[in-house]
């Protein structure tokens, strides 16, 4: 779309959208504590939230990868009933709110859960641990990636994968050599999506996993904390929150600029 | 797509595009699902617009753990509509400093009335209820936990309000009083995150108001934690009402006898009248 002038209707709006998303970022900035920001951002609390959300989000992207790209496969290639309601749910905790999220985890998964009984039986219990944090995030970040990889097999030329099979590649040597490659600007770009979603997950994780510093505390976390009874180190936080995210999605350019 | 030149450009849209559709039919199902709760959401809403028309409307924030109370103050109100807006009581505050267009706060403390009071945001305070805290289990007390000291065996599964809240503040400067030392498993952002671990019987224990284990007594059970600081709540008028008169009103309801049975029955204590005790300074655990 090089050299053509956007309409005014449109450009107009548009405008709107990217201040509406700028000014509070303005907000922050203008705010922030810029003096005391160094000795804010060495403070040994914030840089173990910072750790964990880093180990956190990145738990839950190999969790979401591992189980969400299959299911994107199974939803694009196959047909079966009831198909439009397994997708209804893998996509539902999009519009659920995440602290509810993180309830039905604790019923499903918490020490009187559904699950959650037997496996405290044998001795593993998930809530108050960072493994608890993982599921959390990947609980809410899993359908940015499905439906990223799905979009993306969908529209997929079939003709590679066809004459890979006639050539006489199996069905999961085709998804292996020629599926995942062709989609992968798709699976990077939703893995971008869903990554950054994990690492601002707030919800789900207070409410499953708890809050302890250095094991359940995430950047997100401290900050709601910081906020009740020190907002510059709050305002502080999340401009790391910022800057980490904009850093990783900066460096995943590349990757986006092959799919254009 | 004027020409050919535009066509290795229509792949995205054509990905965007099918992932569009996708959400669509999800969302339409979902939405099915939402209209089947709708006739219940109707009725309720129905019924709050039911007589809205000549009475003022007035705004009331209110701490967290005054949530039942002011619900069933505010349906037994007469003289005006009154709509209620819960959180944290910093959080309440922070937003009063914001400018949000609010005719009431009512705070779980002292201290964050105080910063309202002298920043020239709110009337003179007057004295609500009090509130104290209670170490909460399961209903039925499984782990038989009789005080303080109980809190410290080891394999106890404890929750406990983070210290950066009010409650947290009291919960450190008693268990300090105690002289216990307590590894908790988690530190909860309010301290209805405590209520609801042990309520779901992911902690064995924790320290909660008792205006809290009230709210859910098909679920908890108190112990009492005499080494708990007396929370005061205040309430008060906000200098940026518009209806000033109408916000006195709410107030002096609030804090009568029928008020004051309202609350009682929450698991509150009567507020108890100036002088004013110094604002709570507990160490904060690091």
């Amino acid at each position: 779309m090089t050299g053509r002038r956007a309409p005014l209707p449109l450009l107009v709006p548009a405008v709107l959208a990217v201040g509406f998303v700028t000014l509070p970022l303005a907000g922050l900035l203008v705010r922030a504590p810029w003096t005391a920001l160094p000795a804010l951002l060495t403070d040994p609390a914030l840089l173990t939230a910072l750790r964990l959300s880093l180990v956190c989000s990145s738990g839950a992207l190999a969790a979401s990868l591992a189980l969400g790209v299959p299911l994107a496969w199974v939803l694009a290639r196959t047909e079966f009933r009831g198909k439009p309601a397994v997708r209804a749910l893998v996509l539902l905790p999009l519009v659920l709110p995440p602290v509810v999220g993180g309830v039905a985890l604790l019923l499903a998964f918490g020490r009187a859960g559904l699950l959650g009984a037997p496996l405290a039986a044998v001795g593993i219990t998930l809530p108050f641990t960072t493994a608890g944090a993982v599921m959390a995030e990947t609980f809410v970040a899993l359908p940015f990636l499905v439906l990223a990889v799905e979009g993306a097999l969908g529209t997929l030329d079939r003709q590679h994968e066809e004459v890979a099979a006639t050539l006489g590649a199996g069905p999961l040597r085709v998804f292996a050599t020629v599926t995942l490659p062709l989609v992968a600007p798709g699976v990077a770009a939703g893995a971008a999506l869903a990554w950054a979603r994990a690492l601002g997950e707030f919800g789900a994780t207070v409410t499953f996993a708890g809050n302890l510093p250095g094991r359940t505390q995430t950047l997100p976390l401290a900050v709601y904390l910081a906020l009740q009874d020190n907002p510059d180190a709050a305002v502080a936080a999340s401009l790391l929150l910022l800057a980490v995210c904009a850093l990783v999605l900066v460096a995943l350019r590349r990757t986006w600029a092959v799919r254009r | 797509m004027r020409d050919a030149s535009a066509a290795p450009e229509a792949r995205p849209d054509a990905a965007s595009l099918r992932t569009l559709r996708i959400v669509r039919r999800s969302l339409v199902l979902l939405l099915l699902v939402g209209v089947a709760a709708l006739p219940a959401g109707a009725a309720v809403s129905g019924c709050s617009a039911r007589d809205a028309g000549a009475r003022p409307s007035l705004t009331a924030l209110a701490a967290a753990s005054l949530t039942e109370a002011f619900r069933e103050a505010a349906a037994r109100y007469d003289a005006a509509d009154v709509r209620l807006s819960f959180g944290g009581s910093q959080a309440l505050a922070a937003q009063v400093e914001q400018g949000v267009p609010a005719d009431v706060v009512a705070t779980a403390d002292e201290p964050t009335m105080a910063r309202l009071r002298s920043a020239g945001l709110v009337d003179t305070p007057r004295p609500l209820a009090a509130n104290r805290l209670v170490i909460v289990v399961p209903r039925g007390n499984p782990r038989g936990i009789a005080a303080a000291s109980d809190l410290a065996r080891p394999g106890l599964a404890v929750v406990l309000a983070a210290p950066q809240v009010p409650a947290g503040r009291y919960t450190a400067l008693a268990l300090a009083r105690a002289g216990v030392r307590v590894t908790p498993r988690s530190l909860e952002e309010s301290v209805r995150g405590v209520t609801t671990k042990v309520g779901l019987g992911e902690a064995d224990a924790g320290i909660a108001y008792a205006s809290d284990v009230a709210a859910d007594a098909a679920h908890l059970a108190s112990v009492p934690l005499p080494q708990a600081p007396l929370a005061r709540y205040l309430v008060a008028t906000t200098r940026a009402s518009r209806q000033p008169a109408a916000a006195r009103d709410l107030v002096d309801f609030l804090t009568s006898a029928a008020g004051r049975r309202l609350l009682a029955a929450r698991g509150f204590a009567p507020a108890v009248t100036p002088p004013v005790s110094p604002p709570v300074t507990a160490p904060v655990p690091r």
